[in-house]
């Protein structure tokens, strides 16, 4: 019957992410998955493309008051403030829980309210074998004094990339806030100072005022904004980034299925993360990924990797 | 936890504000009194938790309040129309530690998961007392469920309308009980503190963001570190509370 294998085969859904292979690009974002077990109780997570593991600093942070939570229109409000309980227990605790469910490369957010803790949370994890990149957290607008103000100053910026470049030989991702007039500014002076992968974005800094009580419904006040609503914004800044560094992105902001992730790849995107949706559908990553080829065989795509920046120039 | 799809059998108004809703479906997922579902509500981004009141031949019952947006729309939903429920969330009330004779005690919507947890204990043979405070008269719900349960129930309103003039814990003088649960607002909660002898356990309300355990939005301080309310409680003990905290 002269059947054309090659037009039969399944749309190619693997990408790729700093010389690492991923079985699809979709990854749970930070602060959305924890460190991966309460998933694996749900669905075997080694579908995921990977994971990037609750953001960790030096020492254990309970994090901000609560209310930390907050609802709106297709999104949430979260100040949690990078709740973990530190490097040494992570190390000791959760990574080896982590082993158990989940066998491919992770990625290992990292936070700090200095230069150095940054570059010695690093270092501490660097041995673990299962780490495949560093997603390193200038942009958390929950804690003052650290977070956020590394990613909202390109100097800064530089300077914890460099830091952490210097005691790591793995990927290192710098995950960028879009809390900033040019965003591609910083994600310039990142890939200047050695980083091999920007991730973008994280949260809006945002705000709700309960009515009854007329006060903020966050106890800290305002709060990271995310979901849904804000996918427009997170997809120019992909879209503008790609555009400004030569090393891969990673977007994020909004997503919520198969579709999304095309737009992302197509602005610039070599992977992306999926965040809130995990919090409000568990199986969100799960859904995503099994109807991806559904999804790209409807729109004539037959691997992904044709069309990361396809919507440039 | 369990995703499951549930029909919406009745929902009805038992008090000014209140409501029951009972649900059809898969809900195995629940095995203990004290634990609550995560409703997926159209128009709403993040679910509402709200916890069980009865479960039973596969039936889930829950009596809620019209707090916000959310549990005004939910009041508005009609038999035969299903949601999507996050089902048996949190660790729920641990009835092996209640001795020969429990006490309950619950103030105005935080009593409905006492009533599951009533079932529970007398079908384990305790003999339970029940306290169920409101504010007045007209608020009064679930008093005509516990006394087919128990004959042992005290009710108290704040404006003496109805049983015992005061708070729960007026009902509690003179009250002997081997231990206690209790769900309510947080007043109420440090008065029983306050006034109850031996341990018990408490279970605790706040907003969430997932109600599985992977955000981190619910978390409080223990004596025994950190802990999730949806994840590691709602229910904690007396015991591992940091009263000086809430």
């Amino acid at each position: 019957m002269g059947r054309d294998l090659k037009n039969d085969r399944a749309p190619d859904i693997s990408a790729e992410l700093c010389g690492i292979r991923l079985d699809n690009p979709v990854i749970p974002a930070s602060g959305t998955f924890g460190f991966g077990y309460e998933f694996s109780e749900l669905y075997d997570i080694n579908i995921l493309g990977s994971f990037s593991f609750k953001g960790t600093t030096k020492e254990k942070r309970f994090g901000n008051p609560t209310p930390r939570i907050a609802e709106c229109a297709e999104g949430m409000i979260n100040a949690v403030g990078l709740q973990n309980p530190g490097v040494e227990d992570v190390l000791l605790h959760e990574i080896p829980k982590l082993k158990e469910v989940f066998k491919k490369p992770v990625m290992a957010n990292i936070s700090g309210f200095s230069v150095d803790e940054y570059a010695y949370t690093c270092q501490r994890l660097d041995a673990e074998e299962q780490i495949g990149w560093f997603e390193v957290n200038i942009s958390c607008p929950n804690v003052h004094g650290g977070g956020m103000s590394f990613g909202t100053d390109p100097s800064a910026a530089a300077k914890v990339t460099s830091a952490v470049r210097k005691v790591t030989g793995k990927p290192v991702i710098v995950k960028l806030s879009p809390n900033v007039t040019d965003i591609t500014e910083i994600a310039k002076a990142c890939e200047a100072a050695g980083a091999d992968g920007i991730s973008l974005v994280n949260t809006l800094l945002g705000m709700r005022i309960d009515l009854k009580t007329k006060k903020p419904v966050i106890a800290n006040r305002m709060g990271g904004f995310s979901g849904p609503a804000i996918k427009p914004v997170a997809l120019r800044m992909v879209y503008q980034v790609y555009d400004a560094v030569k090393i891969p992105v990673v977007g994020m902001g909004g997503i919520r299925s198969a579709e999304d992730v095309l737009e992302f790849m197509m602005a610039g995107a070599s992977a992306v993360e999926v965040g809130a949706a995990n919090l409000v559908d568990p199986y969100a990553c799960k859904k995503i990924i099994e109807s991806l080829p559904g999804v790209m065989e409807k729109y004539n795509i037959k691997s992904l990797s044709e069309i990361v920046g396809i919507a440039h120039g | 936890m369990k995703d499951s799809i549930l029909k919406i059998e009745c929902n009805q108004k038992i008090a000014p504000d209140v409501y029951k809703m009972v649900l059809v479906g898969d809900v195995s997922a629940v095995d203990k009194p004290g634990q609550f579902i995560d409703i997926k509500l159209d128009g709403f981004y993040l679910r509402r938790p709200i916890s069980v009141c009865d479960c039973e031949d596969g039936k889930l019952t829950v009596i809620y309040k019209t707090v916000g947006e959310g549990t005004e729309k939910m009041s508005t939903l009609s038999q035969g129309e299903t949601l999507d429920v996050l089902v048996g969330l949190g660790n729920g009330y641990d009835t092996s530690k209640s001795g020969e004779s429990p006490l309950l005690i619950g103030g105005g919507v935080g009593i409905p998961p006492l009533y599951f947890l009533c079932k529970r204990l007398i079908s384990e043979g305790k003999k339970v007392s029940v306290i169920l405070g409101f504010n007045k008269k007209e608020e009064i719900f679930l008093e005509d469920e516990f006394r087919k349960l128990t004959p042992r129930v005290y009710v108290t309103t704040a404006d003496g309308s109805e049983g015992i003039r005061g708070f729960v814990t007026d009902a509690m003088k003179g009250l002997e009980y081997t231990y206690f649960y209790t769900c309510g607002p947080m007043p109420m909660f440090r008065a029983i503190n306050r006034t109850a002898t031996g341990s018990g356990q408490f279970s605790f309300e706040e907003r969430m963001g997932c109600g599985f355990g992977a955000c981190m939005g619910c978390s409080c301080k223990t004596v025994g570190g950190y802990k999730r309310i949806c994840k590691d409680g709602p229910v904690l003990q007396r015991e591992e509370i940091l009263w000086e905290e809430i």
